[in-house]
C-alpha cells in the first residue's frame, strides 16, 4: 500500500468508495507496482479478495506483498484470498496429464474462441463464499465487500483470446461484482506503442483500452517520461476520475510522477522530484 | 524467479506447502551450493552464468533460474548464435544438463562449434593418468628440493576448484574439445525428427511447438529439475537454448505476414514455457529472428512474456561499418526488458547506448560514447569549409 497514493486517490483502509471499476494501464511502462498496492490496500481493508494472478507465479506475489506488509499465505488460510495461479493451472492445462483435463476456469486456454465464461463462473464463486450455510461459531470471519484484481488483460489478448471477448468478460465483472455485490474491480492492461494503422480485426490492446476506459470510474495510466530515461523518476502516472455526478458525468485529470523503491513507491508533482529539489 | 539457494534444502513439510515454484522466500536453513550457479546480491535468487561475463553484468549478476533471455537475433544470426553457444558451453563446463531445440541446424552442429573454454582453472575430468616419461625415473620427477612440504599434497585440481568460479572465458578460434563436450548429458530435439500429427485441436499453439513444449516438461520430470522433486538426488540446472523461434521452419508465419495467421502461436508457447520454467530449476535462452516480424505490437508482446530481453544490431553490411564512430566495435546491443522478480523496482542498466565486440578470447559489452576526436574532426572540418565559401 502506498501512502501517498492512497492520498492522492483519497482513500484509505477504512474508507474507500465502493462499487467502482479501476483501470490500470501502462504504455510501454511496466504498471503492475500498482496492482501490489491495490493488492495489499484491499487485504488490508478486510475485502475478500480474488485475485488473478495470470502472469507471474504465487510467490512473486507474496514475496512483494511481503514487503508492503501483508502476508498472501495468511490470507489465503483465512480464506481472505482465492488466488488463481494462471501459470501453474495453465501447464496442466496445455499438457494434459493422466486425462486430468485441468481447472476448468482456464479452459480458454485449449480454445480461446469459446470466450471467458468459465473464468467468470469462477470469479462468481470464489466471491459470493458460501458464508450463510456455516455457523459462526466455527470462526469463520466475516469479510467486507468481494474485490476482484486482474494482472493483467494484455496476456490473455497474448493466448489468442479476442477484445471483443475480454470487454464481455469485464462488463459481466463489472456487473454482478460492482453494481450487485458492491464491491470493487481493478483490472490491469498493458499497450504496446501507438500503432497508426488499424488492425481491421478487433484483435488489438487498443480497442480493449478505449471500451475499458468508457466502462470505468477511475483510470490510472502509467508512460514514460517525455524526454527519455532518467534513473530518479521512473515515469508518470496520470490519474483520470470519471465521477458520475447527477448532472452528467464530471472528469478531472491529474498527472503525477513517481519513483518505485524496494519498498513501495513514491509519487510527487511534476518536477518537483527529490533529485531536482 | 530464480529459485533461491536453499530451497532445495527445504523440510518435507516445507515442500509439501501451497508454493510449488521455485520462488521462495530465503530462510535460515543451510545452504546448499549447485555448482554454477550463485545467490544474487541483491535479492537472494539463484543465478547462472550466460558464459559472457559483460552480459551478466547487465543482467544485474547473472541469469536467474526459472526465468528466460529472450535474445533478438541480428541480420545474420551470427552474434546472436554466438551468445548461444556460450551460453551451452558454460552449461558444459560447469556440468550442468543441457537441452539443444532447433529446426533449421541439427543439435549436433550447434554442440560441436562450442568455443574451447580457457583452462587455466577448469578441471576436465581425464580418466586416464597423465602418461609419465618413461625414461625419467618416477622419484625426479616428483620430488621437490625447495618446497618439499608440499609434495604429498595431491597434483589434480578437484572438482571443487571449477564450480567456485563464475563465469568463464572462451577461446572462440578453437572448438571445444569432444572429450569435455561428451561429458555433458544433452538432450536434443530436432524439428524433422518429430514429424507433426495433425490433430484437431483449437488451440492457437502449433503442434512443432507443442511437441517441443511436451519434450521439455518429459525431460524436466524424467530428470528430476522440478522443485518439488524428491531431494534424494544432488540438483542440477538444466539449461535450455532454443534457436531462431518463430522463424517459417518452425511452421510459423510471424516472419511472413503483418497480419500472421498464427499470431499467437509463439506467445502461447512462451507462456508455457515460463510456466515450465517457475516449477523446475532451470533457465532457458531464446533466440527470435525480430529483424523479419514487421508487427511491433506483436513484438512487444513476445518480449513481454519472457523475462529478461536484448537485441542485438550488428554493423556487418550495414552504412555503419565504416562509420568512423563505430569502428572499434562490431554493432550495437539494446536492452529491452530487465525482469523484476520478488520485488517492486528492477535494476535498469547504467548506460542505454552499448555496443559489443567480440574478441578472441572475450565477448565484450561496453557502454558507447562517442570518441572526442572524432567529435573535433568533423568540426574542425565543417568550420574551415565555412571559411573556404566565404
Amino acid at each position: 500500500m502506498f501512502t501517498e497514493l492512497n492520498s492522492i486517490l483519497n482513500t484509505s483502509p477504512d474508507s474507500f468508495t465502493q462499487g467502482d471499476f479501476i483501470l490500470v494501464s501502462g504504455r510501454q511502462s511496466d504498471a503492475s507496482f500498482l496492482i501490489h498496492h491495490f493488492l495489499s490496500f484491499y487485504l488490508r481493508a478486510r475485502c475478500k479478495v480474488c485475485f488473478l494472478g495470470l502472469v507471474q507465479s504465487f510467490s512473486h506475489y507474496s514475496a512483494v506483498c511481503q514487503r508492503l506488509g501483508v502476508s498472501l499465505a495468511q490470507a489465503k488460510e483465512k480464506r481472505q484470498l482465492v488466488f488463481l495461479e494462471g501459470l501453474q493451472e495453465g501447464l496442466s492445462v496445455f499438457i494434459p496429464q493422466d486425462d486430468t483435463t485441468g481447472n476448468k476456469a482456464l479452459s480458454f486456454l485449449r480454445d480461446p474462441m469459446v470466450g471467458l465464461q468459465n473464468l467468470y463462473e469462477f470469479v462468481r464463486s470464489s466471491v459470493s463464499s458460501p458464508g450463510g450455510g456455516e455457523e459462526g461459531s466455527d470462526g469463520s470471519e466475516q469479510w467486507g465487500p468481494p474485490v476482484l484484481l486482474v494482472d493483467d488483460l494484455s496476456v490473455l489478448l497474448s493466448l489468442g483470446v479476442s477484445a471483443r471477448a475480454v470487454l464481455d468478460f469485464s462488463h459481466y465483472c463489472r456487473a454482478s461484482l460492482c453494481s450487485q455485490l458492491q464491491g470493487n474491480v481493478v483490472m490491469l492492461l498493458h499497450c504496446e506503442e501507438e500503432e497508426e494503422e488499424d488492425d481491421g480485426d478487433d484483435e488489438g490492446s487498443e480497442r480493449l483500452l478505449k471500451g475499458l476506459i468508457h466502462q470505468c470510474c477511475l483510470a490510472l495510466h502509467v508512460q514514460g517520461l517525455p524526454t527519455g530515461y532518467c534513473r530518479d523518476i521512473h515515469g508518470q502516472v496520470e490519474v483520470c476520475w470519471r465521477r458520475r455526478q447527477g448532472d452528467g458525468q464530471h472528469t478531472q485529470n491529474k498527472v503525477f510522477q513517481y519513483k518505485v523503491h524496494d519498498k513501495g513507491a513514491s509519487f510527487f508533482a511534476r518536477g518537483t522530484s527529490s533529485a531536482v529539489l | 524467479m530464480a529459485a533461491p539457494v536453499n530451497s532445495v534444502v527445504n523440510s518435507s513439510a516445507k515442500c509439501s506447502s501451497f508454493n510449488a515454484t521455485s520462488f521462495q522466500k530465503k530462510t535460515r536453513s543451510r545452504l546448499i551450493s549447485i555448482p554454477g550457479t550463485r545467490p544474487s546480491v541483491q535479492n537472494g535468487q539463484l543465478l547462472v552464468s550466460t558464459g559472457v561475463t559483460s552480459l551478466d553484468y547487465l543482467l544485474g549478476g547473472g541469469l536467474a533460474v526459472g526465468t528466460v533471455l529472450l535474445i533478438e537475433e541480428d541480420r545474420y544470426d551470427s552474434y546472436s548464435r554466438m551468445i548461444l553457444k556460450y551460453f551451452l558451453a558454460e552449461g558444459v563446463v560447469c556440468r550442468h544438463e543441457l537441452f539443444v531445440a532447433s529446426a533449421q541446424h541439427t543439435p549436433d552442429d550447434i554442440l560441436q562449434e562450442l568455443p574451447s573454454p580457457i583452462l587455466d582453472d577448469v578441471a576436465i575430468h581425464k580418466p586416464v593418468e597423465q602418461p609419465r616419461l618413461s625414461h625419467e625415473p618416477q622419484d625426479s620427477l616428483d620430488a621437490m628440493k625447495i618446497a618439499w612440504r608440499y609434495q604429498n599434497l595431491p597434483k589434480v585440481q578437484t572438482a571443487l576448484a571449477s564450480s567456485s568460479r563464475f563465469g568463464h572465458y572462451y577461446d572462440v578460434s578453437k572448438m571445444m574439445e569432444a572429450e569435455i563436450r561428451e561429458a555433458a548429458k544433452c538432450h536434443r530435439f530436432y524439428l524433422p525428427e518429430h514429424p507433426t500429427q495433425s490433430s484437431p485441436t483449437h488451440s492457437p499453439m502449433l503442434e512443432s511447438y507443442s511437441a517441443l513444449l511436451k519434450s521439455l516438461r518429459d525431460v524436466i520430470q524424467r530428470e528430476g529439475f522440478e522443485v518439488t522433486a524428491p531431494m534424494s538426488k544432488s540438483r542440477n540446472i538444466l539449461r535450455i537454448g532454443l534457436h531462431s523461434l518463430g522463424s517459417t521452419l518452425w511452421g510459423d508465419d510471424l516472419c511472413c505476414h503483418d497480419n500472421p495467421r498464427h499470431g499467437h502461436a509463439l506467445t502461447t508457447f512462451l507462456y508455457g514455457l515460463r510456466a515450465l520454467l517457475r516449477s523446475s530449476l532451470s533457465v532457458a535462452v531464446v533466440t527470435v529472428p525480430s529483424h523479419l516480424i514487421q508487427n511491433r505490437a506483436l513484438m512487444g508482446r513476445i518480449t513481454r512474456l519472457c523475462d529478461n530481453a536484448i537485441a542485438l544490431e550488428s554493423f556487418k553490411g550495414s552504412e555503419r561499418e565504416a562509420n568512423p564512430l563505430y569502428k572499434d566495435y562490431h554493432g550495437l546491443l539494446h536492452v529491452r526488458q530487465v525482469p523484476h522478480l520478488n520485488c517492486l523496482a528492477s535494476q535498469l542498466p547504467d548506460h542505454k547506448d552499448l555496443a559489443f565486440k567480440l574478441k578472441r578470447k572475450q565477448f565484450s559489452i561496453e557502454p558507447h560514447f562517442y570518441s572526442t576526436d572524432v567529435f573535433f574532426l568533423t568540426s574542425h572540418m565543417s568550420f574551415t569549409l565555412k571559411q573556404v565559401l566565404v
